[in-house]
């Protein structure tokens, strides 16, 4: 059983975000990492990119699968997870801790339309 | 049973092939089993007005005999020539080891390695060609082979494309063989890359110009060729570093068996290295098979197309190789994967393989340093004559281009009923010449005494 | 035996060598000559090895390989029929490998006879107008086909068709050729049966769409019963019909692509014409096109003129282009074409057939223990759900490992998507009643075991040279070189 947890937002892809201020930190749930397996490379955009909510913006990669990202807010990535270059399995040990990116949302208004708990709870017991 | 019978025998009466050992017996069991009366119920859900009911227009079935003398017969309506032409097809000599070992049907007679456990000669192949092909380019990582220089070379375009994000120029030098541009250009109009050709200047790639149109800030890689089109090695002195300064990458196009001597398109800087394994010693059997590669630098890896394979251990601690980096491929990233290839020219990697293993680096310098003294020996005699002139004073390996007053088709007419092939013929009297080390210094005085009574 | 597993450069010592070539007579050193900036500063480490490590080293690889000649190789989609050793002699005469591509016609006409009368055989055996032979695998050949597809709008000045309609139980390779080919994907759906839902590709067929991307048999090896509506529908709107010719081999001898409404197609060579899989290629995958498409397909083509003599076509301003260096992958057309004028207008007949039979035969023998979603009769291959009883918890990948163990490939597991345990069979027309049988008692047993003792299973392979390598670690720290393998010792 995959855990969600309280104090996020998600989104319907698999995303999570954790809003500090105007910078939304980024990451894959724990339903994803479990759907993809041993997690053997994460593509990431880079510091700077901007990146729209709804589109993708990197992919993650397990031996024999693959998983588009799909970025849940609007803004400008300020940070990557340079971890994740070297040790990609940091999202199967804790998805939520492991963030992959930062972005400085241009619309802070649109992680309210993003999923609460309960309700992302919800989306993965019905897939 | 009758009406059974007499279906099956009208459908069956040359039920006799070597190649399919159903007998009636066989089949009527088979039947019984699937639980229907006849071989053409199988087909019952095919609407009847596409079941095709006509003689195909084929001839009848041959036996072996028949077939060995169709094809000796077809063989004799062509001529084996002694080979002076290049054009991205080398006549190069191949130890007989080679198609020994590759008609070994363990390894022709399966297909993609998918599942390692009994996969593993053909894994370990590629795992060595990939380090062959490495060693030759000076790049980190090489792919499991693609189809042949001129599509490795536009999805090296298409790699470019990738990995220069929202850039979608790509400029080719005027100086790459036409057949590998003509490729380019096709795949790039289907997929809407702007290609800009870069002009030449006596023969090399015209590097002013390509700084000038580097100057725009859009153009995504640049693809560069060594040897080029005319023979000649270019100098790609400085630009490497101008391409990624204005962040853009750099490919070399490159001849595989020249590299052995030639700077290697790591030593000029480039991010990627193509071209077509056919120097390799392998056959020119009139345009293929050969294969094309790919390598590149580790930080464009997950951009290379096609199959890679990877060393690691098995359970129990076993050395093993098996195919890696899948999540690339189309297989699992459908429309969004770096390519559509599925394949690998494999044998041919083994060919390739066995060659250099063969020949090593010693080998390898031995044939470019026979051919290129065969070469130069031709030119220089060519030049002496006062009937050729240098078309470019530039240096050469195999290959070189000549201008020239005298009539070239005239000419080759003449060499193929010698039966020799002749220079190619590349318009407004530039001839080009290509000489291996099968050519002694015999047949080149034949040529050169053939040529020069025609002029 | 000894277990080998040392690499060719593992051979190597300094000095030692495996050929032997003339000695240099012109008395020059003209490599010495050519300017240093423009040499290699330092060697490539190849191996130095006697011509008999060669030979043993690369024989010993072979042992550890497993194809058509060892054994039974079902794998769905990939038509692994016997390669006939006659096509390998003739394919290797040096009459024909050692023509220049751009030797004179004149010299050369046997060989352009060849392909000539390639194409021909191809055009009637698909029920097209003309084939080109360029394409050098079955990807490329789609590639080529939906460029021809493009090219065919765009010619008429119809620059609205960029969709191409791909059913959502395809092989990932369609959506990727029509993205590489300048393509926009739209999923139609698949009934349960694997067949395309009519009434779903109805409201999806406007004047954006190029065309559809179709197999029959389908997927799932079960014929489109609806083809016939299918074309009409696509060509009243203005769309063409592509044929991926991967199942082509059970319509051998009843149906022609062309006779069903299929405008273009690509053939594999290297599936339905016998020609070796070599471990991953050369292949070839020639493309077909009906009589309004003629003008568009690749140069070079070889054609015929009114006295007999056969030549190149480069050019034609309709043609899209070149996909290929030179003419394509000659010496596997060479093996075809063998295979064909082997079976002849006779045998050819008994192709789809004999495999159609060989399929449904497994299928109605394994559908006891093996989950069949789709009955009914199949064509050249099948697809089971995995094993019928779900309970023990072993998988299809468990089953195709511990097939291994019995000296037989694997199916093609985990294809099509349309289920979760897909194990997609292939016998084709070239196996015997008692290898099948055979096969099915492995199967049959295998099954048992998977009840009586389901971790044995899941633990296989355990007969192999190697089981249960680690795939994980192999993508997540790619060593690709025997320099990058020394370097991570």
């Amino acid at each position: 059983m995959s855990k969600v947890i309280e104090g996020l937002r998600y989104a319907e892809s698999h995303e999570w975000v954790k809003v500090e201020g105007d910078v939304a930190l980024v990451g894959i749930s724990d339903y994803a990492q479990h759907a993809l397996g041993d997690i053997v490379y994460v593509d990431m955009p880079e510091v700077g990119d901007e990146v729209t909510a709804g589109e993708d913006f990197g992919a993650v990669e397990s031996v024999k699968a693959a998983s588009d990202l799909f970025s849940p807010v609007s803004g400008e990535v300020v940070e990557i997870n340079e971890e994740l270059e070297d040790s990609p399995e940091k999202i199967n040990e804790d998805a939520y801790s492991t963030w992959i990116m930062k972005v400085k949302m241009s619309n802070p208004a649109e992680v309210d339309a993003l999923l609460d708990a309960a309700a992302y709870e919800k989306l993965c017991e019905n897939e | 049973m009758l009406c059974w019978m007499r279906l099956h025998m009208k459908n069956f009466a040359k039920m006799s092939n070597r190649y399919m050992p159903h007998t009636d017996g066989d089949i009527r069991k088979m039947l019984d089993r699937i639980g229907v009366s006849s071989v053409d119920d199988l087909y019952g859900d095919v609407p009847a007005e596409v079941i095709f009911k006509e003689d195909y227009a084929l001839p009848s079935a041959m036996s072996e005999i028949e077939l060995r003398r169709y094809f000796e017969e077809l063989g004799a309506k062509n001529q084996r020539l002694k080979v002076f032409a290049g054009g991205g097809v080398y006549d190069h000599y191949s130890p007989s080891v080679v198609p020994h070992l590759l008609s070994r049907s363990e390894f022709y007679t399966a297909y993609t390695p998918y599942q390692p456990e009994i996969s593993q000669g053909t894994l370990q192949y590629i795992f060595e060609y990939q380090s062959m092909i490495s060693e030759l380019t000076g790049m980190e990582s090489t792919n499991a082979s693609m189809y042949d220089g001129a599509t490795a070379a536009a999805e090296t375009m298409f790699m470019m494309v990738a990995s220069a994000k929202k850039k979608n120029r790509v400029l080719l030098s005027s100086t790459l063989s036409d057949n590998v541009k003509r490729v380019i250009l096709t795949y790039a109009k289907f997929h809407e890359v702007d290609i800009t050709e870069i002009p030449e200047r006596d023969g090399v790639t015209d590097l002013s110009a390509l700084k000038e149109l580097l100057g725009g800030g859009d153009v995504a890689g640049v693809i560069l060729p060594t040897p080029n089109k005319y023979g000649i090695i270019e100098d790609f002195t400085g630009v490497a570093d101008e391409i990624h300064a204005s962040k853009g990458y750099l490919a070399i196009y490159a001849d595989p068996s020249a590299l052995a001597v030639l700077r290697t398109p790591a030593e000029w800087g480039a991010d990627i290295a193509c071209g077509d394994g056919q120097t390799l010693g392998m056959p020119m059997h009139f345009g293929g098979p050969y294969l094309g590669f790919i390598s590149c630098k580790s930080a464009m890896l997950r951009k290379m197309p096609g199959r890679v394979v990877g060393a690691t251990k098995d359970a129990s601690g076993k050395r093993c190789y098996v195919l890696t980096l899948q999540a690339r491929e189309q297989h699992i990233r459908r429309e969004k994967a770096t390519s559509n290839i599925c394949s690998n020219q494999s044998l041919m990697a083994l060919y390739a393989t066995i060659y250099l293993s063969l020949m090593g680096d010693n080998g390898l310098r031995e044939v470019n340093a026979l051919a290129c003294d065969g070469a130069h020996y031709l030119c220089d005699k060519l030049v002496a004559s006062g009937k050729f002139h240098l078309a470019f004073n530039k240096p050469f390996l195999k290959e070189f281009t000549l201008k020239t007053d005298i009539d070239v088709e005239a000419l080759n007419k003449k060499l193929l009923k010698a039966g020799i092939m002749g220079p190619l013929n590349l318009g407004n009297g530039l001839v080009e010449f290509a000489v291996t080390e099968k050519r002694t210094k015999e047949d080149i005085d034949q040529l050169i005494t053939l040529i020069l009574e025609e002029a | 035996m000894k277990y080998y597993d040392k690499l060719i450069f593992e051979l190597s010592r300094p000095g030692r060598k495996g050929y032997q070539l003339p000695e240099n007579a012109y008395g020059t050193d003209a490599l010495a000559s050519l300017p240093e900036s423009l040499m290699r500063s330092e060697r490539p480490e190849l191996p130095e090895v006697s011509e008999l490590d060669v030979v043993r080293h690369y024989t010993n690889l072979s042992s550890k390989n497993f194809g058509v000649d060892t054994g039974f190789y079902p794998l769905g989609s990939c038509t692994m029929k016997y390669n006939p050793k006659i096509n390998e002699e003739i394919a290797a005469m040096p009459e024909f490998t050692e023509l220049h591509p751009l030797q004179d016609e004149a010299s050369v006409q046997g060989a352009l006879e060849l392909y000539y009368n390639l194409q021909q055989a191809l055009a009637n055996i698909a029920g097209l107008a003309e084939f080109t032979l360029n394409p050098y695998a079955g990807a490329h050949g789609e590639l080529t086909g939906l460029m021809v597809m493009r090219q065919y709008h765009k010619s008429r000045g119809d620059h609205k068709r960029t969709k191409v309609i791909v059913p959502d139980s395809a092989h990932g390779t369609n959506p990727a050729s029509a993205m590489v080919a300048g393509l926009e994907v739209v999923e139609v759906k698949s009934k349960p049966n694997g067949s395309i839902d009519v009434e779903d590709l109805k409201p999806l067929l406007d004047d954006t769409v190029a065309g559809i991307m179709m197999t029959n048999p389908n997927t799932l090896g079960m014929f489109e019963t609806e083809i016939v509506e299918i074309a009409k529908l696509v060509h009243n709107a203005g769309g063409l019909l592509y044929y991926d010719g991967a199942n082509l081999n059970p319509m051998l001898g009843k149906v022609r692509p062309g006779d069903m409404g299929f405008d273009i197609m690509h053939i594999n060579l290297h599936k339905t014409f016998s020609t070796p899989h070599g471990g991953g290629g050369p292949g070839s995958g020639p493309v077909g096109v009906a009589k309004h498409l003629i003008d568009l397909l690749p140069s070079p083509h070889v054609a015929k003129d009114e006295n007999g003599r056969f030549y190149i076509e480069h050019n034609g301003e309709n043609r899209l282009g070149s996909v290929s260096a030179f003419l394509g992958n000659f010496g596997v057309m060479m093996k075809a074409y063998a295979y064909i004028l082997s079976l002849g207008k006779e045998n050819i007949r008994n192709v789809g057939p004999m495999a159609t039979l060989n399929a449904n035969y497994i299928k109605e023998s394994l559908k006891d223990d093996y989950l069949l979603p789709i009955s009914g009769v199949c064509k050249h291959e099948f697809v089971f759900d995995g094993l019928k009883d779900k309970s023990t918890g072993v998988t299809t990948l468990n089953v195709a490992k511990r097939l291994l163990d019995y000296g037989f490939h694997a199916p093609t597991i985990y294809f099509p998507l349309l289920f979760h345990e897909s194990m997609m069979i292939e016998p084709t027309e070239t196996e015997s009643l008692e290898t099948l049988d055979e096969f099915i008692d492995v199967m049959h047993q295998v099954a048992k075991e998977a009840r009586e003792n389901p971790d044995m299973v899941k633990g296989a392979p355990h007969t192999t040279l190697i089981s249960h390598p680690d795939e994980t670690s192999a993508a997540k720290k790619p060593i690709l070189s025997y320099k990058q393998m020394k370097q991570n010792a």
